[in-house]
């Protein structure tokens, strides 16, 4: 019995090593192809396909690669982390030329990026960071900076402000991302700092929930804030589509959205822009997904051994409700 | 003497503790919310609190109910959350792929397609438990995993928005000043009322969930009755799904229906139907569904710090348990309120008379000779 059971596993393991063999040799041909026409490869490793954004995010990667004339390896991690580590590994088998990828989680990544580093191969981060006891194990991170995002949300605000020509007290009701998301705590952080250091005498936060950054939670927060706070005449929302779930409970409440209660909101997704054009969100804080482009940029410069920054943030910009309707047209996602 | 016969009687039925958690959770608001039970007219239909509970409440007190049915029969159902993805991803993307969107026939037929998934969903579900005899639990996380991704698959990933006002009216709109979801959950609740309780049926689930082998020797067909209630739990569940994606016009199938199979499980518990089958109360899981959805308002109007909004949740979920335990209430109360109260766990009075205080432990099963 126990023979058998050893034999079968031996078996079993011949034939995986064998499959792995096969699977290394076919890999190693299709970047040797790569490398005679001399097209840099990258292998790049996606978080998941969570959401809209993440899915414009990962079109945005292949075809600014098919452009740049890159020899893009492409992996979804499926939200785990251990699918991202042996992505990476196997990235480090193939030899690619630079290996990027958008960390599932904070920390962990300790082992794998010393032995990337050890095979001399670049790591790039795209949109999150991470922590690491030591900060060459990677080159640079392409992404946004979600506390600026905060802060430029409370910019926004002012704008608004003043076009509605409101003075009164400010009541703002804030929609809050996932508890414990860094989009969520640091957007918050950014929009308090200013509040805290400009308008600590006129902003006021008075009531402040997760919605969970969907349109459901959203909704369902705001219509117990019309009940609680009636008060209410500004909304921050951490995303656009906690805005759309909002503006539902406050049009069932029979308010006007964009009107009797203004709204700010982050992210721009094309949905977030169809009701700014309608006037009902009054200003909205680009979060890009598009970042393709400038990770191209990246990877030729790092492969070529140029020096960049540390944190090359995303270009995003604002909008208003002025520049809503040109701009839907041109949202991707 | 009399009054204290009448007060023991009261206590004594098995959703007077429901009732009272819902009435007080709903006390605690009047603080915070000077106007908690006003209800006033606002745009053509009515405006308030107890009504925002009730149209945020339907598409849980759907599922809830589905999912006392399966409990009754011993089983249990972790595929809702999934199926409500399904059937709002499926409604969704056939409308949004209409000229006419606001086209009563395209509606009717997107309703219906997401529904006729959801039975092949019950069906499937069904045929592991009755005929193959897979453990429920597993047998249904089956499509709760892989039907999220289902849902993703068909939604594309991304978030379909649509803008269909016939779509709207089921889990968004209004009708006689009330929202509609009121009277769809009023016909399913009213539908399955009559169904076990006006018909052999609902006697039938339990005997199968007393005791399946025992139910199948008498005569029942215990393998049919299975699939029964798993294909209508899915339908439930479908319903739910148009109404929460009708509610947002939109269909996220990585959101929709979220842990809803939890709070489901939940509301079944807290309205005093046993988890071990054999017995179970409709009227119950309304109450329990209403008191987790009120639950959740009050946290949002209260002003719980989000970080600690679980730990309340949870606080105030095992005050409830602690509460529906007789043994619990005999410690802290005394024997009057805990004695043969437990026994009652729902079901018919009749069959609740002949328990004692000594079955309370364990949930009594039903009888079947």
């Amino acid at each position: 019995m126990l023979n058998r059971r050893n034999f079968l596993t031996a078996a079993v393991s011949v034939a995986a090593a064998g499959g792995l063999a096969a699977c290394a040799k076919k890999d190693g041909s299709g970047s040797g192809s790569g490398g005679g026409s001399k097209a840099l490869s990258l292998g790049f490793s996606q978080v998941g396909a969570e959401s809209g954004w993440r899915a414009a995010n990962t079109t945005s990667v292949k075809s600014a690669a098919k452009e740049a004339g890159i020899n893009l390896k492409f992996s979804d991690a499926q939200q785990k982390q251990e699918n991202q580590i042996s992505a990476i590994r196997g990235y480090i088998a193939q030899k690619v030329d630079v290996i990027a990828f958008s960390p599932v989680v904070v920390t962990g990544w300790d082992a794998v990026l010393k032995e990337a580093k050890a095979a001399k191969i670049p790591v790039v981060l795209t949109d999150r960071s991470v922590e690491t006891s030591d900060s060459s194990l990677y080159v640079t991170l392409v992404g946004s900076d979600f506390t600026d995002e905060g802060r430029r949300a409370a910019r926004m605000l002012e704008k608004v402000l003043a076009k509605a020509g409101l003075k009164g007290p400010v009541k703002i009701a804030q929609l809050e991302g996932t508890t414990g998301a860094a989009p969520a705590i640091e957007r918050g952080k950014g929009f308090k700092e200013i509040m805290d250091a400009e308008h600590k005498s006129d902003w006021k936060i008075v009531v402040s929930q997760s919605g969970d950054f969907t349109r459901a939670g959203g909704k369902q927060v705001m219509a117990a804030f019309l009940q609680s706070h009636s008060d209410i005449n500004v909304l921050f929302a951490h995303n656009d589509d906690m805005a759309i779930g909002a503006i539902q409970s406050i049009e069932a409440a029979g308010k006007k959205p964009g009107k009797d209660i203004l709204i700010v909101s982050v992210d721009g997704v094309h949905d977030g822009f169809v009701a700014m054009s309608q006037g009902k969100i009054n200003g909205i804080v680009e979060c890009n997904p598009l970042l393709g482009p400038q990770l191209m940029e990246v990877v030729k410069k790092v492969h070529d051994g140029q020096k960049v920054e540390r944190w090359i943030k995303t270009k995003e910009s604002d909008y208003t409700q002025d520049q809503a309707k040109a701009a839907l047209p041109t949202r991707k996602y | 003497m009399s009054t204290n016969s009448r007060w023991r009687a009261l206590t004594h039925h098995h959703l007077f503790w429901p009732v009272a958690v819902l009435v007080f959770l709903l006390l605690v608001n009047v603080p915070f919310t000077p106007d908690f039970f006003s209800v006033k007219m606002t745009g053509g239909h009515l405006y308030g609190s107890l009504v925002s509970i009730v149209l945020f409440g339907s598409p849980l007190i759907l599922v809830a109910v589905g999912m006392t049915v399966v409990i009754a029969t011993g089983g249990i159902d972790l595929s809702v959350g999934a199926v409500v993805a399904i059937t709002g991803a499926l409604a969704c993307s056939y409308i949004s792929h209409q000229a006419d969107q606001n086209a009563l026939s395209g509606v009717l037929l997107a309703m219906g397609l997401g529904l006729l998934a959801a039975v092949v969903c019950g069906l499937w579900n069904g045929f592991l438990v009755a005929r193959m005899g897979i453990q429920p639990i597993i047998a249904t996380l089956i499509i709760m995993v892989a039907g999220r991704g289902v849902a993703q698959l068909i939604t594309n990933g991304q978030i379909i928005t649509i803008n269909s006002d016939p779509y709207k009216l089921i889990g968004g709109g209004y009708w006689l000043t009330l929202p509609f979801s009121i009277f769809v959950v009023a016909v399913v609740v009213a539908v399955t009322v009559a169904l076990t309780r006006r018909t052999a049926l609902g006697l039938l689930i339990e005997a199968v969930g007393g005791n399946a082998e025992a139910s199948r020797l008498v005569g029942i067909r215990s393998r049919r009755i299975k699939i029964m209630v798993y294909v209508f739990c899915a339908l439930c569940a479908a319903v739910a799904g148009l109404m929460i994606s009708s509610n947002t016009s939109a269909a996220d199938g990585n959101n929709a229906g979220l842990w809803i199979e939890l709070d489901a499980i939940l509301a079944v518990v807290i309205g005093g139907t046993s988890l071990l089958g054999g017995r179970f109360s409709i009227g119950g899981t309304v109450v329990g569904a209403l008191v987790i959805q009120t639950l959740t308002t009050t946290i949002y109007t209260i002003g719980v710090p989000t970080q600690t909004n679980l730990v309340f949740k949870a606080a105030v979920v095992i005050v409830v348990c602690l509460l529906q335990s007789p043994k619990f209430r005999a410690k802290v109360f005394g024997a009057k309120f805990g004695a043969r109260f437990g026994a009652k766990g729902g079901a018919k009075p009749a069959v609740a008379e002949t328990d004692t205080a000594a079955s309370t432990d364990a949930a009594p099963k039903m009888e079947v000779s």
